[in-house]
């Protein structure tokens, strides 16, 4: 890199755990070179490159795009590829994998309960009577029922919000916030007939009614999802069809 | 493979001043609670007549009850204005495409409490 400047070193405390040897994980001291324009990942990738092959952490797009290289940077949240070393600097900073999920080596971890969830979900638009044919063309959208749901489906599956929910933490079997806003984002989309199906899910035990407000997922979003607004929402127009199948007269019928 | 489950410490919510507000948003609602508990004891009081409703009032003069109720009622500020601050994130109004801005669907809370209050003042003190 031509215009980055070296100006003195960083210290990085990493955590470090191999399932073939280490019953517990411990974390590694590294040094790393302090540059301006150097973002967290670029620090794991220089000390992949030059002083420890061993280190595993996932990574790809390096622009905030692919999801990849979620980890705790002191203990919050982040994409790697976005958290600069420059906000820390010179204090040491500590990296973890993202909390609540069971690490399989390093900063790696095994992601498997946040896809089974999300698959839970169906995330995809569901037509009652299947999709019509390609044939009879498009479904037809308006910016303004665009709108309703855009924000829900920038979510590029990071698991920062997993990581920042204590109930994710507590509670296994929640659902989890990026499930549920990607729930509403479908439940919104004009195209869409799948909610009373989604409702099953998002609805039950381990949905919606989990969550305590705590906020943290939609402040550590990097692309302003805002699950915790989804849950919210959601959570009232739940209660809004309580109502109506409760108190309205003939309310419990579908039309 | 030996995948590492990272225990959760009890004390998660002092690792982070986010989760801390959290819980002490949590804790106002004990002593929100507590107000009508006191409101129902007043009521109780008030049932058995005019000399154990006035000791009742009397025992409110107390510092000990003036305490509790300056620590409650800065609780109670804190729980109203945290909850009116939160509610744009429940109500998504849209106009069009836009969405409404969150001042405006948290001032009307404000107007709420402004008005409800100045009623109960106007029914106690007027």
């Amino acid at each position: 890199m031509a215009n980055s400047t070296s100006e003195g070193t960083m210290r990085l405390e990493v955590f470090r755990y191999s399932p073939e040897k280490d019953e517990e994980p411990h974390f590694q001291t590294y040094e790393v070179p302090f540059r301006k324009d150097w973002v967290v990942l670029d620090a794991l990738n220089h000390i992949k490159d030059q002083s420890d092959g061993t280190l595993s952490f996932r990574w790809s797009c390096r622009m905030g795009v692919c999801g990849s290289c979620g980890v705790m940077v002191n203990g919050v949240p982040k994409l790697g590829c976005s958290a600069f070393l420059r906000d820390y600097y010179p204090n040491p900073i500590r990296i973890e994998p993202l909390s609540h999920f069971p690490v399989l080596r390093d900063l790696v971890f095994q992601l498997d309960s946040f896809l089974d969830k999300l698959k839970s979900v169906q995330p995809w638009i569901v037509r009652r009577d299947g999709e019509k044919p390609v044939s009879e063309g498009e479904y037809l959208q308006t910016p303004a029922q665009h709108a309703r749901f855009k924000d829900f489906s920038m979510c590029i599956n990071c698991m920062l919000c997993f990581a920042a929910c204590p109930v994710v933490g507590m509670e296994p079997h929640f659902l989890g916030p990026a499930t549920i806003a990607l729930a509403q984002r479908y439940n919104l989309d004009s195209r869409d007939q799948g909610r009373d199906q989604r409702q099953e899910t998002v609805a039950s035990h381990d949905g919606i009614w989990q969550c305590t407000f705590i906020g943290e997922c939609s402040a550590v979003c990097p692309k302003h999802v805002d699950p915790a607004g989804a849950i919210q929402q959601a959570k009232l127009e739940s209660t809004i069809d309580w109502f109506k199948e409760v108190l309205w007269p003939f309310g419990g019928r579908k039309s | 493979m030996k995948p590492y489950i990272r225990p959760m410490p009890a004390t998660w919510w002092l690792k982070r001043s986010p989760y801390l507000l959290f819980m002490i948003r949590e804790l106002t609602s004990v002593f929100v609670a507590a107000y009508v508990v006191i409101f129902l004891v007043m009521i109780r009081r008030l049932n058995e007549g005019q000399a154990a409703y006035e000791a009742f009032l009397e025992s409110l003069k107390s510092p000990l009850a003036i305490g509790f109720h300056m620590v409650a009622l800065a609780f109670a500020v804190f729980h109203t204005v945290t909850w009116f601050h939160l509610t744009p994130k429940a109500m998504a109004v849209r106009i069009g495409e836009e969405r409404v801005k969150p001042a405006l669907i948290i001032a009307p809370n404000y107007a709420a409490w402004a008005v409800i209050s100045a009623i109960v003042a106007w029914f106690i003190l007027g």
